[in-house]
């Protein structure tokens, strides 16, 4: 919109420009951010090095339903830290507390829980997350108390919150692992069971575009009820083409992984089904932990950008003193923010101790390093102000590619953690490059 | 104007202090409504530092704030904006990397019945009054960060009239500008005073506000040398007065002036 604004204002230099380049003009169109773009090129050229390096390991169903799910605690988690991040704050706590409101849950729904209501009740899997959400953010909004009110600043505040979370991780249990976790609970770590089918996966594969196509239309109402200049109408299809196809060939790659073929032939003989000459072929489709993930991005995007609360967290951002005078209290949404990023990490910690099927005392472990690299590498300034969710959630996906496709090479741990480390401070140099020139 | 009993402002024996310094020491100041009162002095000489006591970053040690002859109770920002307070700084007007209508409406922003923003009411109403403000504002959709100073400062002072602001504080309102946009500024106070909204002008430098102020404090040390009215007193007189906290015979003395023998 601006950039049409623009183009009428000094209406001879940018339209001579528009007109000689057709790409440009498309961008200006369809108003698709290039920076989000430029991720994107970005994870598909690691997808295909990776694929060709690998033999075709890589670009397979399989490999990338399981990115997937290896992404999603990290991308649920990174979708706080970017609140926190634009903030000008930090939290280092983040393996911690997920660590700790596992063990929590762990031990409410392995230890205290079946004693009341026997194993696996369709209770236990509620009361155990609701207790974890209840912890998280209860030990956030500390944080954040400590943080607005006390006035240390957030990096010590979660370095502290780094060992004593923990340390008390270790404390609940004397360090021993708590499993097996409740069978409800464990749908949340995805697997054959966590998966919701070929049938669901198409449903909620449509309803996706039917919102795609609604939220489009809806935009584009609003903005002729005032008269704002409007996209051209061949660039709204094409965004809602775009968005369709690359929610329908997501869907379509989650049903092309099939179950395996130890658990698919119990499953056939469990319901008296013939074995197949070729195998039954039974899809997994869209993993929970991957719904899950999607459901909050979806949820704090809306936070984010729809909110009152959201769009103070950017003003505070941008300028912390503006924001104070023009009214916000900004101590609130400090507390609020952190306590937010707590009930993230109980969600993280919920769909990686499923897939775990265990909580243990080391569980999140560097994974603070991770979800702040996930939302620096996804356009998220540590100087504050700057961040999207979307990006921080495709910035968890890019770390994960990276670490997938090095095991799928063979690569050593200790080499891993050097190309992450390296890949870390490469992407946020080309973005200082970006944002310079874009200035 | 100045002829009207109950001020628009009243600012009754001030006092601040900050570890044991006394930035404001028993400062008294008035305001009358559709006039303009600019307050001048040093950097340092407690001028900010009063006026954001009537605007609600500080909280005073002593003193009473009048608003219509009345008591006024003022906390915070979001106190003083209940009376039609509105203030727009130097430098920290503006959030930068949000939009101008988000600058608008920071912490008062339009709300759906869904309790989401009304983003699309936000832009048109911040249309229309830019529109009214500066006809060749264009970028609604960019940061503030990607304006010009003028057209930064216009985002500030749209901000203050869009909430019907009975009060105008303008801190070094055209510090940043230059002399085409200071200008514009300055027809934009003359508008406004129109309106009848009463505005103070801080400034540490005497031209800027000279020819648009009705009456002028000075402030020295944290202490008021004295007010006149600027038709009695010349431009000379009032610098002796910031510099030397000597007080002219047209004005009127107060508690910092220059003790004369």
């Amino acid at each position: 919109m601006a950039d049409t604004v623009q183009s009428t204002n000094n209406s001879t230099t940018s339209a001579a420009k528009a007109e000689g380049n057709i790409i440009a003009r498309f961008f200006r169109a369809t108003e698709i951010d290039t920076r989000m773009l430029g991720m994107i090129g970005a994870l598909l050229i690691i997808w295909v090095g990776f694929h060709i390096m690998t033999g075709g390991l890589f670009l397979t169903p399989r490999n990338l339903w399981n990115l997937s799910v290896q992404t999603a605690s990290v991308a649920v988690m990174a979708t706080g830290m970017v609140l926190v991040i634009v903030t000008r704050n930090i939290d280092l706590s983040v393996g911690s507390i997920l660590g700790f409101t596992g063990m929590v849950m762990g031990v409410m729904q392995a230890r205290f829980l079946p004693e009341i209501f026997g194993f696996n009740h369709p209770a236990i899997w509620v009361i155990a997350l609701i207790c974890g959400l209840i912890v998280g953010g209860l030990i956030g909004a500390l944080h954040g108390s400590i943080i607005a009110f006390l006035g240390v600043p957030s990096f010590i505040v979660t370095l502290g919150g780094l060992l004593i979370w923990r340390g008390a991780t270790w404390f609940v249990t004397s360090g021993q692992t708590v499993a097996p976790m409740d069978a409800n609970f464990r749908l949340m770590g995805g697997g054959t069971e966590g998966s919701i089918g070929a049938t669901w996966s198409w449903v909620v594969g449509i309803i996706a575009c039917l919102a795609i196509i609604a939220a489009i239309v809806n935009a584009r109402r609003q903005r002729k009820r005032f008269a704002f200049p409007r996209r051209p109408i061949w660039a709204e299809y094409v965004l809602v083409a775009l968005g369709c196809v690359i929610v329908l060939g997501a869907v379509s790659i989650a049903n092309d992984y099939y179950w395996p073929i130890n658990i698919a032939r119990r499953y056939a003989e469990a319901n008296n089904i013939a074995w197949p000459e070729g195998g039954l072929l039974i899809s997994q489709g869209i993993a929970i932990p991957v719904l899950m993930a999607i459901a909050v991005g979806i949820v704090m995007t809306f936070i984010a950008t729809r909110l009152r609360f959201g769009r103070y967290v950017f003003a505070i951002g941008g300028n912390p003193e503006a924001a104070e005078l023009a009214g916000i209290k900004t101590r609130w949404v400090t507390v609020k923010i952190f306590a937010l990023m707590g009930i993230l990490c109980a969600i993280a910690a919920a769909i990686s101790t499923a897939r775990l099927n265990a909580a243990t005392n080391a569980q999140g472990e560097l994974d603070e390093l991770y979800t702040i690299a996930a939302a620096v590498i996804g356009g998220t300034s540590l100087a504050g102000g700057m961040g999207s969710i979307a990006g921080a959630m495709l910035g968890a996906l890019v770390m994960q590619s990276l670490q997938s496709g090095m095991v799928l090479l063979g690569i050593d741990t200790p080499f891993q953690r050097i190309v992450v480390g390296i890949v870390l401070v490469m992407a946020v140099w080309l973005d200082t490059v970006y944002r310079a020139r874009s200035k | 104007m100045t002829d009207q009993t109950t001020p628009l402002v009243e600012l009754k024996n001030i006092s601040i202090s900050f570890g044991g310094i006394h930035a404001v020491e028993n400062a008294s100041v008035d305001l009358f409504p559709g006039e303009v009162v600019a307050l001048l002095g040093h950097n340092g000489a407690g001028k900010s530092t009063l006026i954001k006591i009537l605007s609600g970053a500080y909280k005073r040690d002593g003193g009473d704030i009048m608003i219509n002859g009345e008591a006024a109770d003022i906390r915070n920002p979001r106190d003083a904006k209940k009376y039609g307070i509105e203030t727009i700084y130097q430098t920290l007007a503006v959030a930068d990397n949000v939009d101008a209508a988000a600058n608008l409406y920071l912490g008062r922003e339009l709300q759906t019945k869904w309790g989401t923003l009304d983003d699309v009411a936000m832009e048109a109403n911040t249309r229309e009054v830019m529109g009214r403000l500066n006809p060749n504002f264009k970028r609604f959709k960019e940061p503030v960060k990607a304006l010009s100073g003028g057209q930064r400062q216009s985002v500030a002072i749209a901000r203050a009239i869009l909430f019907d602001a009975r009060i105008l504080i303008m801190d070094e309102p055209t510090a940043a500008l230059g002399p085409q946009e200071t200008a514009q500024v300055g027809d934009l106070i003359k508008q406004l005073k129109r309106e009848g909204i009463g505005i103070f002008l801080i400034s540490h430098d005497i031209h800027d506000v000279f020819d648009l102020a009705d009456r002028v404090f000075v402030m020295k040390n944290g202490k008021v040398v004295g007010h006149a009215r600027t038709e009695d007193v010349t431009k000379d007189e009032v610098l002796g007065m910031i510099i030397l906290g000597k007080v002219p015979p047209g004005a009127t003395p107060g508690p910092g002036a220059m003790k004369t023998a």
